[in-house]
């Protein structure tokens, strides 16, 4: 029973490695951070974490590379780019004052994150001031506007690539509500109009921006003054603005790292209801183990990727074999071979569709009933028109009377019965968390199913059976540990959140791996309660009685104790039969037989794998030689 | 290993109003065998057919009685001749006596092994039930059959009966049929004895058992209500997916003469470095990388080991909660079954209470288990009770695997409401669904539910396994067409569309198809799956979709120039349909020709008789429609002679009964025949009967 991620998660359906290379460029987002650099920001705090005030300038500066660390993984088809305004330096392809574009070497300004980037970002603050410098760009009596400049340079930052294809945004971090305050009259009228314009330009070309203000305590940041216009906020959103932005900086840093995938159909596949009705299905799916993500060989010494060859080799002629080699089953002592050809013909039982083939009431589908994922499926009138239709049709009748359907579904993988048991769309505030359609669950055969429960019945007596008072005790012990509002999608898989985690520190040569927390561990706490205790207390009692010793209790585990016991003994005594020193010495080990090496394994308890080689090599070095 | 032996006898009611069942009997049975040749070598196999004319036996020779009762295979280990005689089941004359039969099993098993083997010793009974048991000597009937299943387990027996009733076996005697159920029924009471009922051929061929998987267990150890109390538990998978067998791959380098060759391929791997490929990286040199952005991380299975995740080994209750809240999809994995530790009547109690507790109040446990030491991750899943029917079996625990939030995509679907008018069926078209629904019930009340998972066989492993046996007599045997009974599985019951024509009627009356004119339907066969899932973006297949037309538009429709073996039907169809050269036509109706003519010489036992005469159909059809009637006349006059010469007789048969005739005047005008000669010659390949 072998639990390796790396098996289990693996599905022949849609291996997730496609998937990845496969992303469609529409999900694509593309994002320009823009960073308030005034002296303002670094003047200024905000209390942090552990009650310590945090400059404002450094919660942005966070706030991005955490952000860039999560996306990195979840998105790493995403492209970036980061601008710092109100600078000393500039650096931007306009060449405009007030505007520095970091990047680092090997990307371009607009590009995917690379560990470089994160890496030489996360220390940035240690050098800004000599390399970047800040400088309150908005002065009286100079027409620079580096506000009016950093949007400009954003907006051509985000140039690349169609509307259509990629979401293009620009966040915009600073703590100055009135970035023209400095200034009077009509030089003031006139950079706030035309910085105004830039901005309404840029939505017109389809690019978002937010605004995430950096508050001070003891003042507000007004979003009326200039804001509510630049990013066009109406007057009933004003209110809600600034704690939805709060909460905004917040999420940005606590993401939790997820690989997110673009809806993509499996396979389109027709749905044979009865003879000469024959409708369209999409097949999509909804749940897949994640993977920590394909592995790629590299070369220890150079880091390369390498390439892996696969050559067949006859044991008998040692010769190379070319051709797809036949396969073959030894059968009544002899080999029956098998074509590839012969192989996927045996295979192939029917013409790879869904074939309905009836209905049963939802009770038929047992708990047992299920070997894989299930995948959704979902009409499509693309290519038949008038599938939908049915597909409602069936749906609704199939809620309304409580059934199931089972059709053969002919995959080449495994052909197999399937139930699509249908499923009414949920949706809350927060969107839709449950789509309308079918599930398509797989079915096993007979000779899938096992029947572990019938291998030990008490042959003399009725098995036991929990009396009244029992069961009630147990009622009152589940009413004690409820959990109210549990849902699938409350726990983060902690070995992959572990994954992520090593694979950040080691890429960005990070000396701490960042802690990830086990949200599956139980509430100790919560079963500590007096009323928890006193509840699971009774129920013990109940079933247990007193002076119910857990550990001795049982006769199996004993037995099970002493056999390995009692092995370990014979084979001590079997590994005193030999002078192992004396063997050693001479080189005679390689006189003895795998099972007598064995011995002296068993007794010292050394792994026994491996071949003969492995075996005395592993004796040698136990004994110091 | 010795213990893991097991021996098996199996009686089999070969009666007369046993013989419409009798083909199953016999595949499922040489299945088991052909399966135990393949994993369980050294188990051992008799097989008693009672019913018989005949009588022999070791106890009618000893003591009298015990008629018509034939031991077909002394317990042997098992071999090719047991297939044999499975596949040859005799037709018994006489109404069988089961319980003799139980007897007589017992008796062989008791005398070959008394007293010096214990391992597994099993009973398999296929029968009707539906006629009389012989009146016992001495006490009732309920007496015998007690003493029977004491002196079972006693011995260690085990008893498997598969009674065939409902629609296999004819109206029987009610009162006989309740008094042999009540008597098996005291076996299963009384021993570790399983009674099953089938009543179609899929769930007889599906209810035997046919691979003998000795359970492991996964985990043993404490189910952890809290740090105080804990149930000593045994974890077993409760499904696991039969797979495929692997089959190793053959050399054909080493002579086939050579006894002493293996004939054993060795998968060699070389690792070379992308940019230099003439250097060869030791596996020991390599490093695992894992993708970083754009760049690849390397992490040494040392790194990895020493900081990744490492849960302690233990199952954990996080907690209960309303059964309705975990959705039945969300099932992840194969299932495994919890059961109390056995003989620890503590923990079967604890087990019992909270399984029925649950039961009552339609909750259900989340569990967090990490099965061993070691494990790289938690398993997070959802316990849900089975309570037992079954006085003799503890009540346990079904486990179902949950995923985790990174395992669930969040795709949004637009809503049907959402959809135009007419996309949504109206109130006619409703109410036909509704009925439709309805009528194709497949566990209508007072009936046995069809197909149920627990008796359908896997329809891909019965045929690799016949197909096993047939190559392993005659290396060249083609693939044998699926099993006609499993075809049922793969499609619809026939029977049942006919029974209710007027509803399925309806439904196709109600709802109306149309192709998509937009969309070739060759394009859309070759069309690849697209990764863009394009159309999902607006979900609803909108045609207007621009990139998938697009896409469609760049694919170059395949064109069929060849007849293959998959669907010659079809290929012929498109190729006489092509226009773009007039040679086409020529050239299908040739292709054909030759395809069917290969057809007949390569079949064996008339395998590839149903599929030449579709051939043949087709090409009659395409002859009148391009007005040729002379290749196929032809054709049809050599068939005839070639069909005398070879004296193969099945396959004019079948011409004549799907009323295949030459192409006649009227249909083609430049055929020779008239109406009345073409159907002549149908009457001339009908075969005289032979004797």
């Amino acid at each position: 029973m072998d639990l390796d991620p790396e098996d289990v998660f693996k599905d022949e359906e849609d291996d997730p490695d496609n998937e990845f290379f496969q992303q469609s460029e529409s999900s694509k987002e593309y994002v320009v951070y823009l960073v308030d650099a005034s002296p303002k920001m670094f003047n200024t705090t905000c209390p942090g974490k552990d009650q310590k005030d945090e400059i404002h300038f450094h919660v942005s500066i966070s706030c991005i590379a955490e952000s860039l660390k999560t996306q990195i993984i979840c998105r790493s088809y995403d492209e970036v780019a980061i601008c710092f305004f109100n600078t000393r330096e500039k650096k931007n392809l306009q060449d405009l004052n007030g505007v520095f574009v970091f990047n680092v070497a090997e990307r371009e300004q607009l590009d995917r994150p690379t560990a470089r980037l994160i890496k030489e970002f996360d220390c940035i603050e240690e050098s800004f001031m000599r390399e970047i410098g800040s400088q309150y760009g908005i002065v009286p009596g100079s027409r620079e506007n580096s506000l009016y400049n950093a949007l400009w340079v954003a907006q051509a930052l985000l140039r690349k690539g169609s509307i259509k294809t990629a979401d293009k945004r620009i966040l915009l971090f600073t703590n100055e509500d009135d970035p023209f305050g400095s200034l009077q009259g009509a030089a003031k009228a006139d950079m706030t109009r035309t910085t105004l314009q830039r901005a309404k330009d840029i939505q017109d070309l389809g690019i978002s921006i937010e605004l995430l203000p950096l508050i001070r305590l003891d003042e507000e940041f007004n979003v009326s003054v200039l804001y509510s216009d630049l990013i066009g906020l109406d007057s009933e959103d004003l209110a809600q603005f600034i704690p939805s932005a709060g909460q905004k900086l917040e999420d940005m840093k606590d993401q939790l790292r997820k690989r997110m995938f673009t809806k993509r159909i499996i396979r389109r596949i027709t749905f044979h209801i009865v003879k000469g009705l024959s409708i369209q299905l999409n097949t999509y799916a909804l749940i897949r183990p994640t993977v920590p993500g394909a592995i790629t060989w590299l070369d220890s010494v150079t880091n390369r990727p390498l390439k892996i060859e696969r050559s067949l080799i006859c044991e008998d002629t040692g010769s190379l074999i070319q051709e797809p080699p036949k396969r073959f089953q030894p059968y009544r002592n002899e080999n029956v071979k098998f074509s590839m050809d012969e192989i996927s013909e045996i295979k192939r039982i029917s013409t790879g569709h869904l074939r309905l083939l009836g209905f049963k009431p939802l009770c038929c589908l047992k708990d047992y009933h299920n070997l894989r994922p299930s995948t959704f499926v979902y009409p499509s009138d693309q290519e038949v028109v008038g599938s939908s239709c049915i597909f409602i049709a069936l749906h609704r009748s199939m809620l309304r009377l409580k059934r199931f359907a089972v059709a053969f579904y002919g995959g080449s993988s495994r052909p197999q019965l399937v139930a699509l048991v249908a499923r009414d769309e949920i949706t809350t505030a927060g969107g839709q968390m449950e789509p309308p359609g079918m599930h398509m669950i797989y079915l096993p055969y007979s000779d899938d199913i096992r029947d572990a429960e019938e291998i030990f019945p008490d042959t003399e007596d009725d098995a036991p059976r929990a009396d009244k008072d029992q069961i009630q005790k147990a009622a009152a012990l589940i009413k004690r540990i409820e959990m109210k509002d549990f849902s699938v999608f409350q726990f983060a898989n902690p070995a992959l959140q572990r994954h992520y985690a090593v694979l950040q520190a080691l890429a960005l040569e990070e000396d701490d791996i960042p802690e990830t927390i086990d949200e599956t561990v139980p509430d100790e706490e919560g079963l500590a309660r007096p009323a928890v205790v006193k509840a699971i207390e009774e129920f013990k009692l109940s079933v247990y009685g007193d002076n119910y010793d857990e550990e001795n209790d049982h006769l199996g585990k004993e037995k099970v104790g002493g056999a390995s016991r009692k092995r370990k003994e014979i084979a001590e005594n079997a590994a005193k039969d030999y002078d192992w020193a004396d063997l050693a010495d001479n080189g005679q080990l390689k006189d003895l037989t795998v099972a007598a090496l064995k011995t002296y394994l068993n007794a010292h308890d050394l792994p026994v794998t491996g071949k003969k080689e492995a075996l005395i090599s592993r004796i040698l070095t136990h004994m110091g030689k | 290993m010795a213990r893991n032996k097991e021996k098996l006898v199996l009686l089999l009611d070969v009666g007369p109003s046993m013989h419409g069942v009798l083909p199953e009997v016999e595949k499922v049975c040489s299945m088991l065998v052909e399966k135990k040749l393949i994993f369980n070598k050294d188990d051992e196999v008799g097989v008693v057919v009672f019913g018989t004319e005949e009588t022999n036996n070791e106890l009618m020779d000893e003591v009298g009685g015990y008629e018509n009762i034939v031991v077909l295979q002394d317990i042997k280990v098992v071999d090719g001749d047991l297939i044999d005689i499975l596949k040859k089941l005799p037709r018994g004359t006489v109404d069988g006596d089961f319980l003799d039969a139980i007897v007589v099993g017992m008796d062989m098993l008791i005398k070959k092994y008394k007293g010096i083997y214990k391992g597994k010793k099993r009973l398999c009974l296929i029968t009707n039930a539906i006629h009389p048991t012989k009146d016992s000597l001495e006490g009732s009937k309920e007496d015998q059959v007690g003493t029977l299943a004491v002196q079972m387990t006693a011995q260690g027996m085990k008893m498997e009966s598969i009674v065939v009733r409902g629609i296999l076996s004819q109206d029987a005697n009610k009162r006989i049929m309740d008094e042999n159920d009540r008597l098996l029924s005291i076996f299963s009471k009384k021993t570790r004895s399983r009674t099953v009922y089938v009543d179609s051929p899929i769930s007889l061929l599906g209810a035997l058992k046919t691979r003998r998987v000795t359970p492991v267990t996964v985990f043993r150890g404490h189910l952890e209500l809290s740090q105080q109390m804990k149930i000593k538990v045994w974890v077993y998978k409760k499904t696991q997916e039969e797979k495929f067998p692997t089959l190793k791959k053959y050399s054909e380098k080493a002579p086939s003469t050579s006894k002493f060759a293996t004939h054993q391929v060795m998968v060699d791997y070389e690792y070379k470095s992308v940019d230099d490929s003439s250097t060869v990286v030791p596996p020991e040199q390599r490093i695992k990388g894992y993708r970083y952005g754009p760049q690849v991380v390397p992490i040494s299975d040392a790194e990895r080991d020493a900081v990744k995740f490492k849960p302690e080994k233990g199952v954990k209750l996080l907690g209960f909660t309303d059964a309705s809240n975990i959705i039945r999809h969300y099932y992840m994995k194969d299932v495994y079954l919890f059961i109390a530790e056995p003989g620890n009547t503590r923990a079967i109690l604890a087990v019992s209470a909270i399984a029925r507790a649950m039961k009552e109040m339609n909750k259900v446990a989340i569990l967090r288990c990490v099965w061993r030491q070691g494990q790289q991750n938690v398993v997070v899943g959802v316990l849900t009770p089975n309570i037992s029917q079954n006085n003799k079996i503890p009540d346990s625990f079904y486990f179902n695997v949950l995923p985790f939030i990174e395992d669930v995509r969040e795709y949004q679907f637009p809503s049907f409401n959402s959809f135009p008018a007419s996309w949504l069926p109206n109130e006619q078209q409703q109410m036909a669904a509704d009925e439709f629904v309805q009528m194709l019930n497949l566990a209508p009340s007072g009936k046995e539910e069809a197909l149920l998972p627990e008796f359908t066989p896997n329809p891909v492993l019965e045929r690799f396994y016949h197909h096993l046996e047939l190559k392993s007599k005659q290396p060249d045997a083609a693939v044998p067409p699926l099993d006609e009974t499993l075809k049922r599985i793969t499609e619809p019951d026939l029977e049942l569309d006919f029974e209710n024509k007027s509803v399925l009627d309806s439904l196709c009356k109600h709802f109306e198809l149309k192709e998509n004119s937009k969309l070739k339907k060759s394009a859309r066969r070759l069309l690849p799956e697209k990764p863009s899932g394009s159309n999902g973006e607006d979900g609803n297949g909108n045609v207007s979709d621009a990139r998938a037309v697009d896409s469609i538009g760049q694919e170059p429709v395949v064109k069929i120039e060849k007849i293959g073996d998959l669907t010659p039907v079809q290929d012929f169809e498109v190729m006489m349909t092509r226009r773009d050269n007039p040679e086409w036509v020529g050239k299908a109706i040739r292709e054909m020709r030759d395809k069917i003519l290969s057809l007949l010489t390569n079949s064996h036992g008339g395998d590839n008789y149903l599929v030449a005469v579709e051939c043949i159909i087709a090409l009659r059809k395409g002859c009148i429609l391009e007005q040729e009637p002379g290749p196929y006349n032809n054709l049809m006059r050599y068939l005839y002679r070639y069909c005398q010469e070879k004296e193969i007789s099945t396959f004019p048969k079948l011409l004549a009964s799907m009323d295949v005739t030459l192409i006649s005047k009227s249909e083609a005008v430049d055929s020779n025949f008239t109406d009345d000669e073409a159907r002549r010659f149908l009457d001339k390949i009908k075969p005289e009967p032979k004797d």
